[in-house]
């Protein structure tokens, strides 16, 4: 392991999921590479397969859905041609995931103690004891009050916030240097979202955890993420340093999608949209898949694009980028 | 808690009288046990003494209420064949058919969770496949029937198990039971396989359709990320939650069994309580036939409050107080 590294490092991913009615190739090329301590977004609507990615790393496609093509490699080592029991080393101990809905992520009839300690036990052999200190200093540490008697209570004595902190504490407990957040405040309230949002950003600060954000809201990551990658019906098609990309986008689909954050500039006039729906993943277009809604589609995007690298870090797959005037 | 309980205490009380009178004048009507109990050619005086003697001349709601009164005495009467009180004869065959319908609830859950289990992960594997197949059969196939065949095979054409009776018993806390010795175990395997196998069946699909569910759930997917092994997350992330399901039905079906368990040991010569009710309802004897569905009501009353708390157990949401019970 050397100390330049990145965390991790995907490359060509490919997750197919092979159904009666054909292949969806719910994750198709993907390529990132996250870096000790760094902050990822990863955009998309839905069905634009952030979600897989982040199970990909995990190694926890369900079937029929499989890690197709590509290499995973965290810290220098690979993942994909990893056994299987020690990719479940891994998951929770030096990986670990927070998912969407705080409401379902723990299990109803468990008490919280429990489903800390097994966390812990799982992957370092300590006593019950000590892995139960661990749990209360880890609700300690993600701001739950009196942790020690939280400790014995089920999940649904718990508000949602709380249960969402209650995930990221289980997240944590084991000081992953690596966490991939899939969309982890979408169901909560602003105020809880803000304040999970700043914790989140501390502890990368503070610990050089490497993060994962997965949302399909461009304001939340705006102010948490160091870089940003845009997905698109299974690819990325744009990548690049958060304020680069927001600034000036140069994929007709990020402009699209920054044009349809309501503001107050804007007030009054029709919300901007993107013209159209998200293809089927079933039976994609040839070319381009953002083609059909694309204001600057021409002949040229019958064909696949390929991603660019362009000056500072960013990429874009696109024949006709917006240039950087474009939204100045 | 204790709400809960002096509620469910009222309400059984309640139950049970609604029942009494129900049985009461239901077997009032079904016939006249004169008919079958007095000798025909005894003579009109003596025909009369006996009848008198059984209370038999007087109103029925009168005889309801003798009855009433004798119950909260703690006396259900004495059986108009035996002689005894009817009380004790169910006492005495009562051991034999409650070790029976232990032991196939018992087998319906140690085999029935594991293979609900297996086809709810594997729903289109061949193994899977061949469980619900095995499942169909249970629940269509008559009891009888299956013990007939289970007798063929197995104490006829391989002669590995004894075909009837309880084999030797041993006094375990008063009462005289098989299952605590070898011969008794080989007699009560085959009945309680036979009176499982419509249990087994039942469980088999429960613990499929939960384990397909809860397989689906986020928290399985977050224990999975947590890196448990798939035997935590299945022996307690999984199980747990199918349980809930399971300890419904099997409380009600325990009383099912215990009470109408009359196919299985009439089959296997098995002496229980059921063949007792239907020799007793073939006699028109009365009292026998009334402390019978007495007591069968009570167990069904406590197993269900049993039940009840043992959900409590496994899900911490349902709370006893909020119950109306």
């Amino acid at each position: 392991m050397t100390g330049n590294e990145p965390t991790l490092c995907v490359e060509n991913l490919q997750t197919y999921f092979y159904t009666k009615s054909g292949v969806i190739k719910a994750v198709d090329d993907v390529s990132f590479t996250v870096d000790k301590g760094e902050v990822l977004g990863l955009v998309g609507e839905s069905g634009s397969g952030k979600s897989v990615t982040g199970f990909s790393i995990l190694g926890l496609v369900d079937p029929p859905g499989r890690i197709a093509g590509g290499r995973i490699r965290f810290k220098g080592h690979s993942l994909t041609t990893l056994p299987e029991k020690e990719w479940r080393n891994l998951r929770g101990s030096r990986i670990s995931m927070v998912f969407q809905d705080p409401m379902m992520t723990l299990n109803p009839v468990l008490r919280i103690d429990t489903q800390m300690i097994e966390a812990v036990t799982a992957h370092e052999n300590i006593s019950r004891q000590e892995a139960r200190t661990r749990a209360r200093d880890a609700l300690g540490q993600v701001g739950i009050p009196s942790p020690d008697e939280r400790l014995k209570a089920y999940p649904h004595q718990f508000s949602g916030g709380m249960r969402q902190r209650v995930a990221f504490s289980i997240a944590l407990i084991n000081k992953p240097d690596l966490i991939i957040a899939d969309e982890p405040t979408t169901a909560l309230d602003v105020t809880i979202q803000a304040q999970i949002l700043h914790e989140a950003q501390k502890l990368c600060r503070d610990t050089g955890t490497a993060l994962i954000w997965i949302t399909h809201d461009l304001t939340v990551i705006a102010g948490l993420s160091d870089r940003v990658c845009v997905m698109y019906a299974g690819r990325i098609v744009e990548a690049g340093g958060i304020n680069q990309v927001l600034d000036t986008p140069h994929h007709p689909y990020t402009y699209g999608l920054i044009g349809s954050v309501p503001s107050r500039n804007k007030r009054g006039a029709p919300l901007a949209q993107i013209a159209g729906m998200t293809p089927s993943l079933l039976n994609l277009p040839p070319g381009c898949a953002f083609r059909q809604r694309c204001p600057r589609a021409s002949r040229a995007c019958l064909t696949e694009p390929e991603i660019h690298e362009l000056k500072d870090g960013r990429a874009v797959r696109c024949f006709h980028p917006y240039e950087e005037e474009a939204t100045a | 808690m204790l709400a809960f309980t002096v509620r469910r205490l009222l309400q059984s009380v309640i139950v049970l009288f609604v029942m009494s009178i129900i049985v009461f004048l239901g077997i009032y009507a079904i016939g006249n046990p004169v008919d079958i109990l007095i000798n025909p050619e005894a003579d009109i005086a003596e025909q009369e003494a006996t009848i008198r003697r059984l209370g038999l001349d007087k109103p029925v709601w009168t005889q309801y209420f003798t009855f009433l009164t004798n119950v909260l005495q703690g006396d259900l009467g004495t059986s108009f064949v035996h002689n005894e009180p009817a009380l004790l004869i169910i006492l005495e065959r009562l051991p034999a058919t409650m070790e029976l319908a232990v032991g196939a609830v018992g087998l319906a859950i140690i085999i029935g969770i594991p293979a609900g289990i297996i086809a709810g992960l594997y729903p289109d594997s061949i193994i899977g496949r061949g469980i619900m197949a095995g499942s169909i059969l249970g629940f269509s196939l008559p009891t009888f029937w299956v013990g007939l065949m289970l007798i063929m095979l197995f104490s006829v054409m391989l002669g590995w198990l004894p075909a009837s009776g309880r084999g030797d018993t041993v006094g375990f806390l008063g009462v005289q039971v098989s299952f605590l010795t070898w011969d008794g175990l080989t007699h009560i395997f085959l009945p309680a396989f036979n009176l499982a196998l419509f249990k087994m069946s039942l469980v088999i699909r429960l613990a499929r359709a939960g384990t397909r569910e809860v397989m689906l759930q986020d928290y399985i997917k977050f224990a999975r990320a947590k890196g448990l092994s798939n035997v935590r997350v299945i022996g307690v992330h999984v199980l747990k939650n199918i349980l809930i399901p399971v300890v419904t039905v099997l409380g009600l079906e325990l009383g099912s069994v215990i009470a109408f368990a009359v196919v299985t040991e009439t089959v296997f010569a098995w002496p229980g309580i059921g063949k007792l009710l239907i020799d007793s309802i073939g006699n028109l004897d009365r009292p026998l036939v009334v402390a019978y569905l007495l007591m069968t009501v009570t167990m069904f009353i406590i197993i269900n409050f049993v039940v009840d708390i043992l959900y409590s157990l496994l899900d911490p949401r349902v709370r006893l107080g909020d119950m109306k019970a």
